[in-house]
């Protein structure tokens, strides 16, 4: 049933995007109540309900200040970056299939598509570092771009051995061959053997995802204590709001792609009533790993991160790669 | 809008076809567009911001051409690998607000023979596009990446496997320098 090609792409259009725009405000409120949980204390508790309507607050503060362009800036550029900054998370959206029906373009490359844009983000911040003119945003707009650059062959490196079992980068054709309980996600799958190296997939995947939304223990483009604010240091109100959101956003990305490439998308464990309720509670749990990994570790140095990654990714994800051929080949 | 509409002469903008001939337009002038920031601008990052908007604006029209795969390959290699690199380069060396106008002396001929020989260029290659011949290949294929990788490793196995195997020999060379090269340095 194929409605008007336009009318679907409009309903699809509004719905991402209150989807995006619900996540980005509320996982900040469920960060700022995990926090304050891990740290003991009880987190936003006056606006609402146990602080539901803190995100609205927020936003509304956020709006009414002034969006300053410092003296000195790149203004073009600089007004530019963060509207940029949110498309890589609001494309690939368009493109995850969050249930066997529910997904606004089914892409013959649908894996690849997210990866293309999401190098773009890595340009925003570049731009958005280099036009602020400050040296704080300078070395952290450096920081992030060798950090992700770094990050995103590991990632795309595993994303090949998915591609290897499921033969296709098709997302929605990778979580179809998942369906049938829990042995068949990627992630446990006992036929060809493929359980025995999809754990060291799956870990380098979602360190890899951590890595490329410059989340804690990762987060050294914005490293507080050094950088104040690192690339986000000139922006005021929604400017600073729109990178904010992005990164929010691309977490809901990264548990996606996560969620389809190894935890069988939509697929129930049990096989019982699958459906775009599994994949939801999927992927909270993994946003709420990430969540709580944030508040759990201390932040690492760049050299010992790039380190981690050029040194023990890369190497692992290729002999995974090899190995995945293999198996897929003599099984 | 009006005369947008009338170029096209398919149905209202408001039907699936004139929206994706909306697109079209806006792609090429990304392209367009993009290329003429890249060379007019006065500030080195613009101009690679405008080369990316073009990288961007030529993926695009690869997807229209019916090669996705390369449109990703565009998006991910071009914009996303070169001008990054071109960027990086450059703020190493300059910084916003301070003067990094193109400072280059050039001689009074430089414009008038540059202007000639692009437009001999420009007429070369537009003779020849109207002077061919054309002929219409029927679609074979969908251009999809099945039919990709079945050609990549077929016929052209062998230049495939080459240029592999020289990124595979780049990646190792790279891993391998930055392993010594850290030790060698501070002698830990």
């Amino acid at each position: 049933m194929m409605a008007n090609p336009i009318v679907h792409a409009l309903v699809y259009l509004i719905g991402l995007m209150t989807f995006a725009g619900l996540n980005a405000a509320y996982l900040v409120w469920c960060e700022r109540k995990g926090a304050a949980r891990i740290q003991r204390r009880t987190g936003p508790c006056e606006v609402g309900w146990a602080g539901l309507l803190q995100p609205l607050a927020d936003g509304l503060k956020l709006m009414t200040k002034q969006l300053l362009v410092p003296d000195g800036v790149d203004a073009a550029l600089f007004r530019l970056a963060p509207v940029l900054a949110m498309l890589p998370g609001m494309v690939a959206l368009a493109v995850i299939p969050f249930g066997a029906h529910l997904q606004a373009l089914d892409m013959e490359l649908s894996a690849l598509f997210i990866f293309a844009f999401a190098s773009l983000a890595m340009l925003c911040v570049l731009l958005g570092g280099w036009a602020s003119g400050n040296k704080f945003a300078i070395i952290s707009s450096a920081r992030a771009v060798s950090q992700n650059l770094a990050y995103e062959i590991p990632m795309l490196l595993t994303l090949i051995t998915i591609a290897l079992i499921s033969g296709s980068l098709n997302l929605r054709e990778i979580a179809l061959d998942q369906q049938g309980g829990l042995f068949q996600w990627n992630l446990f799958r006992l036929e060809g053997w493929h359980i025995l190296t999809m754990w060291i997939a799956f870990i380098i995947f979602f360190i890899c995802s951590i890595a490329e939304t410059n989340r804690a223990p990762f987060d050294l483009a914005e490293a507080e204590s050094e950088l104040v604010a690192g690339y986000m240091t000139e922006y005021s109100s929604m400017g600073y709001g729109l990178f904010m959101m992005a990164e929010y956003i691309n977490i809901v990305v990264g548990a996606c792609l996560t969620t389809i490439l190894f935890l069988g998308g939509w697929g129930c464990p049990f096989d019982v009533a699958p459906g775009w309720w599994w994949f939801g509670l999927k992927m909270y749990a993994l946003i709420f790993t990430i969540i709580w990994v944030r508040w759990t570790y201390p932040r690492t140095q760049i050299y010992r991160l790039l380190n981690l990654s050029w040194k023990v990714m890369i190497p692992f994800s290729l002999i995974n790669l090899l190995i995945t051929a293999g198996l897929v080949k003599f099984l | 809008m009006q005369a947008l509409t009338c170029n096209v002469a398919t149905p209202t903008l408001f039907s699936a076809e004139g929206l994706v001939g909306l697109i079209f337009l806006l792609t090429i002038l990304m392209v367009v567009g993009g290329a003429l920031i890249a060379v007019l601008s006065k500030w080195l990052v613009r101009s690679v911001a405008g080369l990316a908007l073009c990288f961007t604006g030529v993926a695009g029209l690869y997807y229209f051409l019916l090669s996705p795969f390369l449109a990703m390959m565009q998006m991910l290699i071009y914009v996303g690998a070169v001008s990054i690199l071109i960027a990086f380069a450059i703020m190493m060396v300059t910084q916003a607000g301070s003067d990094t106008r193109h400072q280059r002396k050039v001689s009074a001929l430089a414009g008038p023979i540059g202007i000639s020989v692009a437009m001999l260029f420009f007429a070369g290659f537009t003779i020849l596009a109207l002077a061919t011949p054309w002929q219409q290949f029927p679609q074979e294929q969908e251009g999809s990446t099945r039919d990709l990788g079945i050609a990549l490793l077929g016929p052209h196995v062998l230049i495939f496997e080459l240029i592999s195997i020289v990124l595979l020999m780049a990646i190792i060379g790279a891993l391998v320098h930055a392993q010594r090269g850290r030790n060698r340095g501070t002698g830990a």
